[in-house]
């Protein structure tokens, strides 16, 4: 029939906005990334340390901001693992199907409506101080009280997906070694575990891809020094949060610069969500 | 393994049972943990920020320094209230929607009729890559084909554009998840009496997914509305209110910026979270209650 052939059509057609974005979006940033590159070289742009907007002295590199988003984002995947896979645990395993979980998974999935904005606010007020407090730098900012942040702020993503695969676990199995005579620990540890292991990996993966992109939180708690940090509580920077930061005065070669570091931060996320669904895809 | 440490001859099941609910009391104070910082986010939001909610907040705009700090000092609340960011919000949201929610669905609906297929699938890869890129990125790219493109300068709707780039994977692929779930039997039926298949869309599969798009919709818009890196890059912010797409428009999460970067404005900042927040949250329990609703 005619009009079937026309909807088709255009249903195919529309699919096409998706293919135009992404080209769009390549095209445009390595257009505009391209001044910074020709500039310092590709490679020199990316390994140097060099931050310096002095006027005719101009010179960017993205390793300090680079190193400080991998440092943040890894920390916080460390920070998030004993707290979202206990609480998956708690959810999919320990009290199933009862109220007292729907009220747990509540809860997570409200830290996942909170904007970033309110989490540095929050952290900003609450944490750092705490941390001044604590003595272990002297206002507060730096790695650790961001990676703290973040690693609050991907629990919900880490434990959306753990909790799925967690609960899929085949109850026979459990029941056969709980009939051997393990106790629930040995269980969740030999049975559940093993089973689970490919789609927990993917969602740590997933999660760890929002955290690279988180910006305003990171850019409240960070305290934007442009340097490879050197220890847990130093401050540093993070690809997006310099973005955000060195935006509003930039252009020229500078805006240039950040437009390749927003291009980096495109192509790392892109890459660790490509490797986390595909992980997904084959195992769950 | 197991048998092994069952058959040995040391009995060692005192020490398997402690182990057992050490571990259970571990992950029971890991799981609290996890949750505490929601309810001291709401706890401080409430504490801080309930003072400043009365009728200005909502219908005037935000004041500027000096009559902030002369209110401050005279132990008063600040007078104003964020009525540029709550318009501009709207508009910008309102904007994105109009242009992400019609191209969504449809492709959604591709995607559904278009199951296995190598070309829809690297539309749905493509999709979930978009729907991983920061929004810093999304931001950059609004301010490149946008403010510098097309309105010469910051603008509305540059930020609408951002915003809309956003929301787009989300309702894609709510829109199909939706579609999987309506049973084939309804479809089959409409084919069955002979009716066009734009019509079947139209009046069997968009009707009877309304719910599950319904709430796709609301859980994307209410991802976007606390977007602030985006519109830093795109919209800028402004001290009145503004209705026009070519001229920069305040936002509530960019005027919580604003304050936030203004010691006399810090009451604002957290009455202007509180609501940011109640917004947000509100949208996400709507959504909630109408999937369980239809579901």
């Amino acid at each position: 029939m005619a009009s079937e052939k026309i909807i088709k059509n255009l249903l195919k057609a529309s699919s096409v906005i998706i293919l135009l974005i992404f080209a769009g979006m390549a095209y445009s940033m390595i257009k505009g990334a391209i001044p910074a590159f020709k500039e310092f070289g590709l490679f020199g742009f990316i390994f140097s340390t060099d931050w310096n907007p002095t006027e005719g002295n101009e010179s960017y590199g993205a390793l300090p901001f680079v190193a400080g988003t991998v440092i943040t984002s890894l920390l916080a995947l460390v920070i998030c693992f004993p707290l979202a896979f206990s609480t998956s645990l708690f959810i999919a395993e320990y009290y199933r199907k009862t109220k007292i979980a729907t009220m747990l998974s509540t809860l997570v999935d409200l830290l996942a409506g909170v904007p970033s904005i309110v989490y540095g606010l929050w952290g900003f007020y609450t944490i750092r101080p705490l941390i001044a407090e604590l003595g272990y730098s002297g206002q507060g900012y730096g790695i650790f009280t961001s990676g703290l942040i973040l690693a609050i702020m991907i629990i919900p993503y880490a434990t959306s997906i753990s909790n799925e695969i967690i609960s899929m676990v085949p109850t026979e199995l459990k029941e056969a070694a709980y009939s051997l005579g393990a106790t629930r620990m040995e269980v969740i540890f030999n049975v559940i575990l093993p089973n689970a292991r490919s789609g927990l990996v993917a969602g740590y993966i997933l999660a760890l891809g929002r955290a690279l992109g988180e910006t305003m939180a990171v850019t409240m708690l960070i305290g934007n020094a442009n340097i490879i940090p050197t220890g847990l509580f130093s401050p540093g920077n993070t690809m997006a949060s310099v973005i955000a930061n060195q935006f509003g005065e930039a252009d020229g070669l500078k805006l240039s610069s950040l437009i390749a570091i927003g291009l980096l931060l495109f192509a790392v996320t892109a890459a660790v969500n490509a490797i986390g669904k595909v992980i997904i895809r084959k195992y769950a | 393994m197991e048998t092994k440490a069952l058959i040995g001859e040391k009995d060692n099941s005192n020490w398997r049972e402690l182990k057992n609910k050490l571990f259970f009391g571990t992950v029971v104070v890991l799981a609290t943990l996890t949750i505490s910082p929601i309810l001291l986010i709401v706890y401080t939001l409430l504490s801080k920020g309930l003072k400043q909610i009365n009728f200005d907040f909502f219908l005037k705009v935000a004041p500027d320094t000096l009559q902030a700090m002369t209110a401050v000092r005279n132990g008063e609340i600040i007078p104003g209230g964020i009525a540029n960011g709550i318009t501009g919000t709207l508009f910008m949201v309102l904007i994105a929607s109009l242009m992400a929610i019609p191209v969504s669905i449809v492709i959604g609906i591709f995607l559904y009729e278009n199951q296995g297929k190598k070309y829809a699938n690297l539309i749905r890869s493509l999709t979930d890559i978009l729907q991983g890129v920061p929004s810093v990125v999304l931001g950059l790219i609004a301010y490149i084909w946008i403010v510098q493109g097309v309105t010469k300068g910051f603008s509305a709707l540059a930020g609408s554009v951002a915003l809309a780039i956003m929301m787009l994977p989300l309702i894609i692929r709510s829109t199909e998840e939706t579609m999987k779930m309506i049973p084939i039997s309804i479809k089959e039926a409409g084919a069955a009496l002979g009716v066009p298949y734009h019509k079947i869309i139209l009046r069997v599969m968009i009707p009877s997914g309304f719910s599950g798009l319904m709430t796709g919709i609301l859980l994307s818009i209410s991802r976007v509305l606390g977007e602030t890196a985006p519109l830093m890059l795109t919209t800028l912010g402004s001290t009145t209110v503004n209705f026009n797409i070519t001229k920069p428009t305040s936002a509530v999460p960019l005027q919580i910026w604003e304050f936030y970067n203004n010691p006399n404005m810090i009451d604002l900042v957290w009455s202007s979270s509180l609501f940011l927040m109640a917004f947000v949250l509100t949208l996400n329990i709507i959504a909630k209650r109408i999937s369980m609703r239809y579901s």
